[in-house]
């Protein structure tokens, strides 16, 4: 399987998101640079984390407009895989290939610690190597992580199992004391309609092989791996 | 031809900054502050353009870029430099 991962100027987990998918799983990735106008070749995307063109304005708000974007959103519609993580994440929702909007963290603070989230839809091509109700371990670093949408758009994600990750305690318990940033729902990640574009505000990259102590992110990637490979059809 | 732009949060979004910022302020001593919103102002240069044509691409500017209209409202103000049009 052949991995793409987008670089903007700024972005600073693009090398971590290439190494969790080569070293972690053995699969084959490349660097895309922002100013590329090509996804060829490619079977899934990831947007990483960080900070394109320093969060001016609002968090991937610049990105949006790089060249590449104009290919990804192609990809997407014919029905490519995308993972957009933290920063990635929100150049998905300034570019409208999620809904909704991120906001500052309820108390300003930029936030970096390791969270619990529950996996509330493991029939995604992102989560199928995860059971229901799995709780992961998986580490956030956002200031601008309060997720944030209009009731109809958040009713509809409710509805149709969008909401893929919540902020849950160890023991997976959703409740307001185990949400980190304010985000509406304790949500940590959704998906689109269609389902094959994810956004996740923890890390997975960063928990993704033994070394680290905790491999809870290697999930994620092994779950688009399947997905392709067609180890499950969900 | 100078255009002013005001990025606010629209009303009923919360906004920690801000009300930090009005925490602050009861600190100093001006605890009859009510309320406090933190936006952006933005000034553009827009060169040699007519009034109507600088009104639609301010538009487009905030609808595509400068605001995220999800959370946020925006105004702008045109400002003529036409010596003529002052007093």
């Amino acid at each position: 399987m052949n991995f793409g991962v987008l670089v903007f100027p700024g972005s600073n987990c693009d090398h971590d998101c290439a190494h969790a998918v080569s070293e972690g799983l053995g699969e084959d990735v490349q660097l895309i640079w922002h100013q590329e106008t090509l996804v060829e070749g490619i079977d899934a995307v990831i947007v990483p984390g960080g900070f394109s063109y320093g969060d001016y304005l609002r968090t991937g708000a610049i990105a949006q407009f790089s060249p590449i974007m104009e290919a990804l959103k192609l990809f997407a519609a014919k029905g490519g895989l995308v993972l957009g993580i933290c920063n990635g994440f929100q150049i998905l929702l300034e570019v409208g290939l999620l809904p909704g909007v991120m906001m500052r963290n309820r108390d300003l603070s930029f936030i970096c610690e390791d969270v619990y989230v529950k996996v509330e839809n493991a029939a995604t091509p992102f989560t199928n190597a995860c059971q229901s109700g799995q709780i992961l371990k998986l580490p956030i670093a956002h200031a601008e992580g309060n997720y944030y949408t209009d009731p109809v758009t958040l009713s509809s994600l409710q509805a149709n199992a969008q909401v893929v990750f919540r902020y849950c305690t160890a023991d997976g318990q959703v409740t307001p004391e185990a949400n980190p940033n304010g985000s509406l729902d304790n949500i940590a990640g959704i998906r689109n309609a269609a389902g094959n574009v994810l956004g996740i505000m923890p890390h997975p990259e960063r928990c993704a092989e033994t070394v680290l102590g905790n491999q809870d992110g290697l999930l994620l990637f092994r779950s688009m791996v399947d997905a392709f490979t067609g180890v499950h059809t969900s | 031809m100078k255009a002013k732009i005001h990025v606010t949060l629209k009303s009923g979004i919360l906004d920690p900054q801000g009300r930090a910022i009005q925490q602050s302020l009861a600190t100093l001593g001006f605890s009859t502050v009510n309320d406090v919103r933190v936006g952006k102002f933005l000034e553009i240069e827009l060169g040699d353009t007519d009034h109507t044509q600088a009104e639609s691409q301010l538009k487009a500017m905030c609808e595509k870029l400068l605001a995220n209209t999800i959370i946020e409202d925006y105004r702008y103000e045109i400002e003529t430099s036409n010596p003529s049009t002052t007093p």
